[in-house]
């Protein structure tokens, strides 16, 4: 019955959580995306559309973070979808460099205004 | 979670500052290899998020797969693709960018919104804090066994993939339009990478001369 003062105080922070809001998180993420689609649609550089797209892909991770240490605290299991996040994003990553090698030495440039063999 | 409040929340500014400010420059800065640089900065600053919300494991792979492996990537990239030329002209361009940066914002308000109405089921369970990384892997070996299993399948694909594509093999035509490919770019692809140049110059300077245009 008689608890430790101190181990209560430590056990009222840690249900209360951190003292930054999980808000936060979420509109340091949105800004994150929302940059990201704006490089993405606005870039003339290929591999800056890239870059976009990896930003993009941490603003989703800090939302799973987010959620999984404030509403999921026992079963991360934010964390872990976070990691399977982060090994497609190598993949892509690899996968779309190489195919923008491939596009540079076939049409000598990266702008992405002049890929356009696909255009109706 | 045994930092103070305070410290806590100045952290959680300085990273958030450095991670906005350095996704902005990534997108907006005219030189790509100070954005490559920046971006480096964004996913350590995301890094540092991560280690707020009390999961090291996640940034440590953060720093080790991002910073490590992506903007290495990156960066080889760019000094493979560097070549300056002049973009030409798209009539347009700045309605087109203020039309998108007007889309853009109203989807940051909008996900400010849906963040900021919900009633989130707060406070939720204990975070398990230092036990992140035994429950990750608890995860990754029983009820996340399978999308494990694909993943590793994914990542063996992406490399073939990737040395498929990027492999030094030039047509001697283009595929689609057929039209000759820059003879300079065949001969590049035939020129051994281990040779001293000024040695071979300085041993048969006169053929080489004459070999090249």
């Amino acid at each position: 019955m008689s608890a430790d003062p101190l181990a209560a105080t430590e056990a009222v922070t840690i249900v209360l959580g951190t003292s930054i809001p999980l808000q936060a998180y979420l509109a340091v993420a949105a800004l994150l995306f929302c940059t990201g689609v704006w490089g993405l649609i606005n870039s003339r550089n290929a591999v800056r559309v890239l870059m976009s797209i990896e930003l993009m892909l941490n603003a989703v991770n800090i939302n799973l973070m987010a959620f999984s240490d404030y509403l999921d605290g026992q079963l991360i299991r934010g964390q872990v979808f976070a990691i399977f996040v982060i090994t497609v994003a190598a993949a892509e990553a690899a996968v779309g460099l190489a195919i923008l090698l491939s596009l540079y030495r076939n049409r000598e440039t990266v702008d992405m205004e002049r890929f356009n063999l696909l255009r109706w | 979670m045994t930092l103070a409040s305070t410290i806590q929340q100045l952290c959680f500014l300085v990273l958030a500052a450095v991670v906005v400010v350095g996704a902005l420059g990534v997108v907006l800065l005219p030189n790509i290899v100070y954005s490559a640089f920046l971006l480096g900065g964004v996913f350590l600053g995301v890094a540092g998020l991560y280690l707020l919300l009390n999961a090291s494991f996640v940034a440590a792979a953060q720093i080790l797969v991002y910073v490590g492996a992506v903007n290495v990537l990156i960066l080889f990239a760019i000094m493979l693709v560097n070549k300056k030329e002049n973009l030409a002209a798209i009539p347009g361009l700045l309605l087109r960018r203020l039309l998108s940066g007007g889309v853009c914002a109203g989807l940051f308000v909008l996900l400010l919104r849906v963040a900021f109405t919900t009633h989130w089921a707060l406070p939720g369970p204990l975070p398990v804090g230092e036990e992140a990384t035994i429950r990750i892997g608890e995860h990754l070996f029983s009820d996340y066994l399978l999308p494990f299993e694909l993943a590793s399948v994914l990542l063996l694909m992406a490399m073939i993939g990737a040395i498929v594509l990027a492999r030094r093999d030039v047509y001697s035509s283009d595929v689609i339009t057929g039209e000759p490919v820059d003879q300079g770019l065949i001969e590049k692809t035939r020129t051994p990478l281990l040779i001293d140049p000024s040695a071979t110059s300085a041993a048969g300077a006169q053929p080489l001369l004459e070999t090249t245009p």
